[in-house]
């Protein structure tokens, strides 16, 4: 115990001496947040609408003005056939193209039940879910008994039927105010990246001066130096989640709904976990270069596969699979639904099981992979 | 020669690779004395130390040091021996007094003995004006000096110098074998690598190595003596080219 506090000592110590340190821990969040969150929304402004209308009823023309009321869409045109409209689907020209057939207004009248078809151009994947989102929106206001019909175009398939892709996290955020659904997020991955970086950087460079030699020669245990050495980067990460739910609160007004020691408690455990990786890859690694590369590769696999940018309910099944390794998919879903949501620990208890298993089994490896003897 | 063998190695070997870094070396330390550990740059002598010093594991072959297995008992051996590395390896970002009270920590030093080895080593080695001194603001002969007193720290029985006045100017070379010599004389092992073949003379015994082997190993009269020379210098180039 004396002898972590000693090395803990240092380590505070090196972290306050360094001029560059305090700037990355306190300023590096806030411009972050600030410049991520207003670029990384995912609001989709201006969509270029067009319709065919083959009914021509009093009810097409009442839905048609419903999407020119939206200020979300520009009703720029109607089609007289669908294959001249898909031809201006594909020049770019159009974003949705809505479908009513003939008869809307009589089955809907008679029957109760309409349908209508709607083509989203899907080249960009994560717009396109969003249109469909607003699309339904305004369609159900209008009626509850219509039934839509989703196309999606993308350049590779053409009209291929899709099921509808449903975001469920915008049920929690009705106002679909994007930044607070993106601030906890990006919180996560400062808090990700600012720790995982420091602390394999950190011990690597230990290993590029030769004080690490200098360490192994003592009678010091592996233990102590482990935990010696991931303490301080662990009260850092902790220092950071609280910078970043201060800049979220009082600067974004991102609402705290549960309970925020739900937050610090997954979040301790969490930093564990990306102490681990930091530690696994300077074991493995001899320059603090080296060390950022690897650290990239992972962080940038395990930010795409998140469900921060992009949902991953609109992942292929194989990647679905690949995120629940991810680390990081647990710490967005979580902090968003404890935020957001106002989550217990009963609804994120799965979530903090995987946590505390994998906190386990990388500082096993971790620790495993640490030789004082080579 | 009654006296105890603090240092026992027999055929002792590190390959990298298909790279044999050390060649089946052995040889005895005695208690209390000054060993030279000599040999040219890439000879072996930094691959061989850090085997007798528990943080390269032999390939094959046995050392046992202050009566401890290097291979199966690493971490014992460690806290009877101090190590001085042949890179300068204490934190720059850190002062004197604080290298001193992380190094004192981890050997297990409580407060208060840290605090009292501080004042005698920086009063011993002369370094009270710089031992507030962040240690990248001083010249290599003050680290040198920094680096042995941290091996001297927890005062152990042996203590490893691997080419501890590499790069300094002779004066300072001159002061840290004077520092080195008031150890030995407290009783402490000296097991000193270099390759200025002058420093030589300062040793009770040395050995030779040429590429990874021992040529020589004898008390530096013995070896001038032997090879009818008058200084280690010509001892050493005659071993050259017998190798070649
Ligand atoms: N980790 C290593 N991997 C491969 N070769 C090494 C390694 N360490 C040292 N060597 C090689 O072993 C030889 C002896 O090196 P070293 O023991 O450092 O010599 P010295 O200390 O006598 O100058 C050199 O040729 C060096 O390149
Ligand atoms: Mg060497």
């Amino acid at each position: 115990m004396k002898t972590i506090l000693f090395i803990i000592q240092k380590e505070f110590r090196q972290i306050f001496r360094n001029k560059a340190m305090l700037p990355i821990i306190f300023v590096l969040p806030l411009l972050q947040l600030l410049i991520l969150s207003n670029a990384a929304s995912f609001e989709v402004k201006n969509i270029q609408f067009s319709y065919i209308d083959s009914d021509h009823s009093a009810a097409s023309r009442k839905l048609i003005t419903n999407f020119k009321a939206s200020s979300y869409f520009k009703v720029i045109q109607s089609f007289n056939s669908k294959t001249e409209a898909n031809h201006e689907m594909q020049k770019g020209k159009v974003d949705v193209i809505l479908e009513i057939p003939n008869h809307f207004e009589r089955n809907l009248i008679k029957e109760k039940k309409s349908s209508l078809s709607v083509s989203i151009n899907a080249i960009d994947g994560a717009a396109a879910g969003i249109e469909n989102v607003y699309i339904t929106q305004i369609i159900t206001a209008f009626n509850q008994n219509i039934q839509t019909n989703l196309f999606q175009y993308n350049e590779a398939t053409y009209v291929q039927p899709q099921n509808i892709v449903t975001i469920p996290s915008f049920w929690y955020n009705n106002t679909l105010n994007y930044k607070t659904f993106m601030v906890p997020g990006i919180l996560v991955l400062l808090v990700t990246m600012l720790t995982l970086f420091l602390s394999s950087m950190n011990i690597v460079r230990e290993k590029e001066m030769g004080t690490l030699e200098q360490i192994n020669v003592t009678p010091i245990k592996k233990y102590q130096f482990i935990i010696g050495k991931l303490f301080p980067f662990w009260v850092l990460g902790l220092v950071i989640l609280t910078v970043g739910l201060l800049i979220a609160k009082l600067i974004f007004n991102v609402p705290i709904l549960g309970n925020i020691g739900l937050i610090y408690l997954f979040t301790s455990v969490y930093l564990f976990v990306i102490l681990g990786i930091g530690l696994f890859i300077s074991n493995h690694t001899e320059t603090q270069q080296q060390a950022m590369f690897i650290a990239w590769f992972f962080t940038v696999i395990f930010i795409l596969m998140s469900g921060l940018f992009t949902p991953i309910e609109s992942m292929p099944q194989w990647a679905q699979n690949v995120t629940l390794f991810n680390p990081i998919r647990y710490f967005v879903e979580i902090i968003r639904m404890v935020m957001l949501k106002g989550a217990t620990f009963l609804d994120i208890s799965f979530q903090f099981f995987i946590i505390v298993l994998y906190a386990f089994i990388l500082n096993g490896l971790a620790v495993l992979s640490y030789k004082k003897v080579n | 020669m009654n006296q105890e063998k603090i240092i026992n190695v027999k055929n002792l070997t590190k390959t990298f690779g298909s790279f044999t870094a050390v060649k089946s070396i052995s040889f005895d330390v005695n208690q209390g004395e000054i060993f030279g550990f000599l040999g040219a740059n890439g000879a072996g002598k930094t691959t061989a130390m850090k085997m007798l010093i528990g943080i390269s594991k032999p390939t094959s072959g046995e050392a046992v040091v202050a009566g401890f297995d290097v291979k199966t008992q690493s971490e014992m051996v460690k806290k009877s021996i101090g190590y001085m590395s042949q890179k300068f390896s204490m934190y720059d970002d850190l002062t004197i007094k604080e290298n001193i009270t992380f190094f004192g920590g981890i050997y297990g030093l409580s407060r208060i003995q840290i605090k009292e080895k501080t004042a005698e080593l920086i009063y011993e080695l002369g370094l009270e004006e710089v031992a507030d001194k962040l240690v990248s603001a001083l010249p290599l002969g003050w680290k040198q000096k920094l680096s042995f007193s941290v091996a001297l720290l927890h005062e152990p029985k042996i203590v490893f110098l691997d080419e501890p006045t590499g790069g300094v100017d002779p004066i300072t070379r001159r002061q840290f074998w004077e520092m080195i010599y008031a150890e030995a004389h407290k009783g402490t092992t000296i097991f000193v690598t270099t390759h200025y073949m002058d420093e030589a003379e300062y040793c009770d015994r040395v050995s030779i190595m040429v590429e990874g082997s021992i040529e020589a190993l004898d008390s530096p009269k013995n070896l001038k003596k032997q090879y009818n020379v008058t200084s280690m210098n010509d001892v050493f180039l005659k071993l050259a080219r017998n190798v070649e």
